[in-house]
């Protein structure tokens, strides 16, 4: 990340824009104990709970109404996303299972709401954070990969446990060395499988994090545009209708990027989980 | 990027968001969809029942129109029949009262011309007798020869 910073400073040749840009890619950290894991990052756990709190308002207190009779815009909504997970997990998964949906359905949501805190001009909220005293703020948890990383190892988890469940602990450890080139290459199969399930948790996490702190850092780029600048200054006509229309592209843009990666996260989910379920 | 203990909190967040999810919120939500996806295929069976129903209906309906019809017809026929011999009989009475009027009055005539007759010879002998009595005043006993002035008198009359 420093080299990042860097680079992007000696491009932009301003220490006001690194000291901008670093500011925005730090954390509210607060330190729980001794060595760096010890740290929480207090706004990508804040952030996420708010969030939480919003999905759960959603699919449990506002479900609990929900009516079998003529159904209200907000059921209609909330409706429309759950029969396309639900239908996209039957299509995908064979089994009979009352887990992979809802967790399907989480992850979606959970995903978008953090996903969408990136719609949120850049600098509104750590700004107003700033004025209340709180220096540091990111209100992108997605963009944090402590946060991708943690729903990617409770994924790996459950399709260990998926994998346990439907194939015994024989069946399950058993594979680790028949498949797939039968008990004579078992060192391989092994070698191959270990590989197959740490890249899994790895490449679900990089995937959302990369894109989410790209578009971050993008968003953060065009805040970059105007900085400093004055009213008299020559360089804010000239770069504030720039900033204006690329700040809108990437915003639209964006809005399809959030919702890709959301659905790619539950459906990989999706298909880890049923290849778990099937035998070889 | 430096992973700390963010991780174990953000994972274990989503893990009970998911158990709370699978447990509380999405039975209803599907059981919403559920249950109105079966209300849905019911109603439109019972909309094809429906419709089913108003055919056999309105079958039922054309067959009652018809029996209706043809009764109407039948009874139409009656009253004309009816009529027709109620007017038969009314013309063959009147025809009968006439005639029965007509014998009654030329029996009347009859009897009344008769009379006349009889009362015109009465007064024609009676004239006749006055006549002859005048005649033969004093020759003809009245009483005597009453016997052969009736005689002439019933024969004058014929």
């Amino acid at each position: 990340m420093d080299k990042l910073v860097t680079m992007i400073s000696a491009e932009g040749g301003s220490a006001g824009m690194t000291e901008y840009i670093k500011h925005h890619l730090a954390h509210l950290t607060i330190k729980v104990g001794e060595g760096p894991f010890w740290a929480i990052h207090l706004d990508s756990v804040f952030f996420k709970f708010v969030m939480i709190a919003v999905f759960l308002f959603l699919f449990i207190k506002v479900a609990r109404g929900f009516t079998s009779g003529v159904p209200g815009k907000l059921q209609c909504a909330i409706e429309m996303v759950v029969e396309m997970v639900d239908g996209l997990v039957k299509e995908t998964f064979h089994g009979n299972s009352k887990l992979i949906a809802p967790l399907a359905m989480t992850i979606f949501g959970l995903v978008f709401l953090m996903n969408f805190m990136d719609m949120i001009p850049v600098d509104l909220l750590p700004a107003t954070a700033h004025a209340a005293g709180i220096n540091y703020l990111r209100v992108v948890p997605t963009a944090d990969l402590n946060t991708t990383l943690g729903m990617a190892l409770c994924v790996f988890l459950l399709i260990q446990y998926m994998g346990i469940k439907h194939k015994g602990l024989g069946g399950f450890f058993g594979e680790f060395f028949t498949a797939p080139f039968g008990p004579k290459g078992a060192p391989a199969n092994l070698l191959l499988r270990v590989i197959e399930e740490a890249v899994r948790p790895v490449s679900l996490s990089l995937r959302l994090f990369g894109n989410m702190y790209a578009g971050e850092l993008i968003f953060i780029l065009i805040a970059v545009m105007t900085l400093g600048a004055t009213l008299s200054s020559l360089s804010f006509y000239a770069l504030a209708p720039v900033q204006l229309l690329a700040g809108f592209v990437w915003t639209v843009f964006h809005i399809l990027v959030i919702t890709l990666q959301a659905f790619i996260f539950m459906m990989l989910t999706i298909v880890y989980l049923s290849m778990a379920a099937e035998h070889h | 990027m430096n992973i700390n203990l963010t991780l174990v909190i953000q994972g274990l967040a989503f893990f009970a968001t998911a158990w709370l999810v699978m447990k509380f919120g999405w039975p209803h939500i599907i059981g919403a969809i559920e249950e109105r996806q079966k209300k849905i295929a019911d109603g439109l069976n019972a909309a094809e029942e429906g419709k089913r129903a108003l055919a056999s209906a309105s079958e039922k309906q054309d067959q009652v129109i018809r029996e209706a019809r043809g009764e109407a017809t039948g009874i139409r026929d009656r009253a004309e029949k009816e009529y027709a011999a109620i007017l038969d009989k009314a013309k063959a009475d009147a025809i009968a009262e006439g005639s029965r009027q007509k014998a009654v009055a030329i029996a009347e005539i009859a009897t009344e011309a008769h009379r006349a007759r009889e009362e015109l010879s009465h007064k024609v002998a009676e004239l006749a007798v006055k006549g002859a009595e005048r005649l033969i005043r004093k020759e003809i006993d009245a009483a005597a020869h009453k016997a052969l002035l009736d005689d002439l008198i019933s024969e004058i009359a014929r």
